[in-house]
């Protein structure tokens, strides 16, 4: 069925540098993963497409180049992890099969050597016993286990750009903190830089340099980490600040209730008119209602797309 | 592993020795051979000497006994129309019929699989949807239909491919072959793609239906992800999940193969197993009909096995101990 065009992302423009850290963050449903997908071209066509815009790396813009020619990028000089680590590996091959694959084919490797480096890369991720676990099926290991070796297959041809999509969402607490560490120390390491898409602002602070926050496919502010934390500018991003619990918290007997944000993310085919937050914005105004605030300049690296912090001559939402 | 067979093939033996039972039993209630053979004419007298003789004079369980006695010593009675040991009957029709039936499967699994691939790729292309029209055709068609269709075109109207029999064969051992002579090839086509089609149309959805559900799993995301061509995330990455419940389809369908070859081997009087038990069966000739369904069953239970270790093999989440 279709039901008209839905632009799930829409204008989203941001920059990654050499070996940067940088975080995404937004609800279910803002496009952080389509924006991700993009990079590597991974939107099936149809009934995606991607409409305008450039995608530039290393002075070329992937946006524009044949499919075919993503082959040699893909995985060698953009790689990617997913969120789930239970069904993004292959399950009729052994993991040491599908890392191997990485090294035939974009270091042209032979087969023994491949799989010697295969074992390699699993005592990178700190995988125990790493020359019989290059044997295992994807079921005979753990989530953890498995997103380790979702990362050891990402990082084995040295990629300029990790894009990490959710990648400790379906994990367990302790599990999370132990692959954040991994991935924050192999990017030490490895000097790649990370696009770190979340919707865990526990997992921004502790892994990105720089955050954009996303709100229903439209860039809402971006800023360093220690900025956005300590002086949020954006209605948005103040509320999912305040959507964190914190540890002792309820001084005695004062129990409060975690601020929530009101309402529900649009949908895509009914996107607000004006600014896409404003039936949420707790201090929405008559401006808002009516026209698409710009991203402005609040500070350095710091923009907000909010009438709060611009004057009144933003573009006229249209759409 | 090893366990695994052994308790298979035990199993098996259960299986047989019930499909024999029932034989048996349905043979009580079919006619009676004696008649046929004694002739129209015969007296009450000779009746009962040519019942003595084939000692069907014994009660069923008796006769069961004897049967099942003989039957573990390879004897599995002679023909009550040709006097000659039933067992020995069959496998002289056993090649044509094997030959038939592999060539089927084997053309049904390929093109099962190929046509099934590739429409998965673009389901909305035209070609494509015409192939899916074309295989909704294949499915409703009864066999006996593509059959004379088949020869009414091939052979009445085009004349380029004979409608009946083997052609020249060859003969190695004991194995009477078509598939070594340009003739017999030629002879082999019509009755093959009858048989295949059916089962090509059961493939070819199915590889369908599999290949659109393993193409939105994560992992060929991931496969995408790490720059593989398609030929590779098609091949190495999607069809082997595809191919767990097409092999398991195409194995039991084997066995429906060698069924329908009784219909198909009659249309093109092929001289086969088929062809042999449908005149068997016309004239109570107990001991063929039951060393044929016997064999059949041991087919059957031999393709199981096999289908069972080629499932651990392309699944590894599937271990025999």
């Amino acid at each position: 069925m279709f039901e008209g065009t839905a632009r799930a992302v829409d204008d989203v423009s941001f920059f990654l540098d050499r070996g940067e850290v940088l975080g995404v963050v937004g609800e279910s449903g803002c496009g952080k993963s389509v924006t991700a997908q993009s990079v590597m071209r991974l939107i099936p066509e149809p009934p995606g497409k991607i409409v305008g815009g450039r995608i530039l790396f290393d002075e070329m813009d992937l946006a524009a180049v044949p499919l075919e020619r993503m082959g040699s990028i893909r995985g060698n000089r953009i790689a990617m992890i997913f969120q789930e680590p239970m069904t993004s590996l292959n399950p009729v091959y052994t993991i040491g099969n599908q890392i191997a694959e990485m090294f035939q084919l974009h270091r042209k490797l032979s087969r023994k050597e491949s799989w010697k480096r295969a074992v390699e890369m699993l005592a990178k991720v700190q995988i125990p016993a790493p020359e019989r676990r290059v044997y295992a099926y994807p079921h005979q290991l753990s989530g953890g286990m498995r997103q380790r070796a979702m990362i050891a297959m990402a990082l084995s041809c040295d990629p300029e750009i990790l894009i990490a999509d959710e990648p400790t969402t379906a994990l367990d607490v302790t599990v999370q903190a132990q692959i954040l560490d991994l991935m924050m120390q192999l990017q030490q390491d490895y000097e790649t830089a990370i696009l770190m898409i979340t919707h865990d602002l526990g997992v921004i602070a502790e892994i990105s340099q720089r955050v954009v926050v996303m709100y229903a496919g439209k860039v809402v502010e971006e800023a360093s980490t220690g900025t956005v934390f300590a002086d949020p500018k954006h209605p948005y991003t103040h509320g999912l600040l305040r959507s964190i619990p914190k540890l002792g918290d309820r001084s005695a007997g004062d129990r409060q209730r975690l601020a929530e944000i009101k309402g529900m993310v649009p949908g895509l085919l009914a996107l607000p008119r004006g600014c896409r937050f404003h039936p949420r914005c707790p201090e929405a105004m008559e401006i808002c209602r009516e026209r698409l605030p710009d991203l402005f300049s609040v500070g350095p690296g710091h923009c907000v797309r909010c009438w709060l912090y611009g004057e009144t001559s933003g573009e006229t939402e249209t759409g | 592993m090893a366990t695994y067979i052994a308790r298979r093939l035990i199993q098996g033996v259960i299986v047989l020795l019930a499909v024999s039972m029932i034989c048996f039993l349905i043979f009580r209630y079919m006619g009676d051979p004696v008649l046929t053979m004694a002739g129209r004419y015969a007296t009450q007298q000779e009746i009962e000497e040519v019942r003595r003789a084939f000692g069907l004079d014994a009660p069923t369980h008796v006769q069961y006994a004897r049967f099942i006695w003989n039957a573990l010593h390879g004897n599995f009675g002679k023909s009550y129309v040709s006097r000659v040991p039933a067992l020995g009957l069959i496998l002289e029709r056993f090649p044509a019929t094997f030959e038939l039936a592999a060539t089927a499967t084997l053309l049904s699994f390929a093109l099962g699989l190929g046509l099934g691939v590739m429409v998965s790729l673009k389901p909305y292309a035209w070609q494509n949807r015409l192939v899916m029209a074309g295989s909704l055709g294949g499915i409703s068609t009864p066999t006996f239909l593509t059959g004379i269709l088949l020869i009414m075109i091939f052979s009445v109207y085009l004349g380029i491919l004979p409608p009946y029999g083997r052609g020249e064969t060859v003969t190695i051992g004991f194995w009477r072959s078509g598939l070594l002579t340009l003739d017999g090839i030629r002879h082999l086509i019509l009755p093959a793609v009858t048989l295949a089609m059916f089962q090509l149309a059961v493939l070819l959805r199915l590889t369908r239906a599999g290949m659109r559900e393993v193409l939105t799993e994560d992992y060929i995301k991931t496969a995408w992800s790490k720059g593989l061509s398609s030929r590779k995330v098609i091949f190495k990455h999607a069809l082997r999940n595809v191919m767990i419940p097409v092999v398991t389809v195409a194995g039991l369908q084997f066995g429906e193969v060698i069924a329908y070859s009784i219909v198909t081997e009659t249309i093109f009087q092929w001289p086969g197993m088929g062809n042999l038990i449908l005149t068997s069966i016309f004239e109570t000739d107990q001991p063929v009909v039951v060393t044929y369904i016997m064999l059949a069953a041991v087919i059957i239970i031999s393709i199981n096995i096999v289908v069972d270790i080629l499932y651990a093999l392309l699944n590894p989440k599937i271990r025999y101990d």
